[in-house]
């Protein structure tokens, strides 16, 4: 088998590693635009609280991936359309044969247009590259703002706090999280984040980020005027489907896949943050490990469905450790406070069918089942 | 019995420390990492034990 896939980031090496132990002889050629270094996203957002450099965040290099694991690893190569009829990969370093081809080329963060002179100094972290250059800018400053008091958003925030920076998360939401967490449990995130020390401006929005004479000087909504050092804008993802949809395959919110993770072509899979599993649009780690080991047994002969278990969402803020399963419209939530911590449940006809818990992380198994 | 150690998993961050163990995953205070079954999984992101994601802190 001649298996090409495009990625290299958690996706495109976990694919590639669970095809190898089920294979020894596949041919497997990753691309990647970039260096192709094997790092693990999740890290990017607490490498302050564990105290590592970005440098000490790769796990391996390009190079010694490809040698572990007999890969070819072609860098700095930017995929620039696919030919189905000719099953190539077209790049701008030439063309690329596959019999299978796999696209695990993630997701961007959403680019929210700003007005101002200094809206182009907005920094936003999605891939490794991006983390060492907002390094490089942290280390100058002292006051941040983070745009977006989503998951990543508060993940950074808390993560800031450990180089001791001044940190205001600002945000239309009502309160952190909240996508994911009912008010209850975002108010109690919110409280905590605060007494370890970030600052919140909730229910703005930033009209306007200008040059000031020492760094930045966000407008809000309200006409508030922040100064600040750094901006990080972490406002959401958005799979990156174009390539996908300019080769004819069904995209939506990302490119849609069968239960086997293959596209309307069943010589191409998506994989990862730019893949939508039927509905479902899972842009988290775990789903990610599921569907790369049963990808791989379909991909080296054996059928396999992928089937998600039961996976919680875990927010590393150290604050408040929170894991939680997102409750279907219409579920109601009662909260029980316990141990320093918060524990809440959906129900849906007597049944249990979300929960967050915050705070101590023990009843976390115990959830799982009562949800399974 | 001192000495025991902790495991950070290489994909996110999760620590396994031998002492405090996993109560709620039925591994005990003071299981000790060679001593947790091959099929278990980091319970934050999935990663199996036998890719030997988890280093040695």
């Amino acid at each position: 088998m001649n298996l090409v896939i495009i990625g290299t980031g958690m996706a495109g090496y976990t694919l590639a590693r669970e095809v190898r132990k089920k294979d020894p002889l596949a041919r497997i050629t990753l691309i990647t635009r970039d260096n192709g270094d094997s790092y693990s996203k999740p890290m990017l957002s607490n490498a302050l609280a564990v105290g590592k450099s970005p440098e000490q965040l790769i796990l391996s290099p390009a190079a010694k991936m490809a040698a572990q694991y007999d890969l070819q690893v072609l860098v700095q190569t930017q995929v620039t359309g696919i030919d189905r009829d000719r099953q190539q990969v077209l790049t701008d370093q030439g063309p690329v044969d596959y019999d299978q081809l796999v696209l695990a080329w993630g997701a961007e963060q959403l680019h929210l247009p700003t007005a101002g002179d200094g809206a182009d100094q907005v920094v936003r972290v999605n891939q490794i590259h991006d983390y060492q250059l907002f390094r490089e800018r942290l280390a100058k400053a002292d006051r941040v703002a983070i745009i977006g008091p989503g998951l990543i958003g508060c993940e950074f925030a808390n993560d800031l706090l450990h180089a001791d920076k001044q940190v205001t998360v600002i945000g239309p939401d009502p309160w952190p999280l909240a996508s994911l967490l009912p008010e209850t449990a975002g108010r109690f995130v919110e409280q905590k984040l605060t007494a370890a020390g970030v600052q919140w401006q909730l229910g703005q929005t930033v009209a306007r980020i200008d040059q000031a004479k020492a760094g930045l000087t966000l407008t809000l909504s309200d006409d508030q005027h922040l100064e600040v050092d750094l901006v990080l804008s972490a406002v959401g993802l958005r799979p990156n489907v174009d390539l996908a949809s300019a080769a004819g395959l069904t995209v939506s919110r990302g490119i849609v896949v069968n239960p086997l993770g293959q596209t309307d072509d069943p010589r191409i899979s998506a994989l990862g943050d730019c893949a939508q599993y039927g509905e479902r649009w899972l842009p988290y780690i775990m789903p990610i490990m599921h569907a790369a080991r049963a990808l791989a047994a379909t991909l080296t002969g054996t059928p396999t469905d992928i089937v998600f278990p039961l996976m919680p969402v875990a927010v590393k803020t150290p604050a408040v450790p929170i894991s939680l399963v997102p409750a279907p419209p219409g579920a109601r939530w009662s909260f029980i406070e316990q141990d320093e911590g918060l524990v809440g449940r959906a129900k849906l006809d007597e049944r249990t069918v979300g929960f967050v818990l915050l705070g101590p992380q023990t009843l976390r198994q115990s959830l799982v089942k009562e949800l399974s | 019995m001192s000495d025991f150690k902790k495991f950070e998993c290489i994909v996110c961050g999760f620590i396994y420390d031998e002492a405090l163990g996993l109560p709620e995953e039925g591994l005990i205070a003071g299981t000790r990492w060679a001593d947790i079954p091959d099929d278990w999984a980091c319970p934050e992101c999935g990663v199996a034990k036998e890719d030997f994601e988890m280093v040695e802190l």
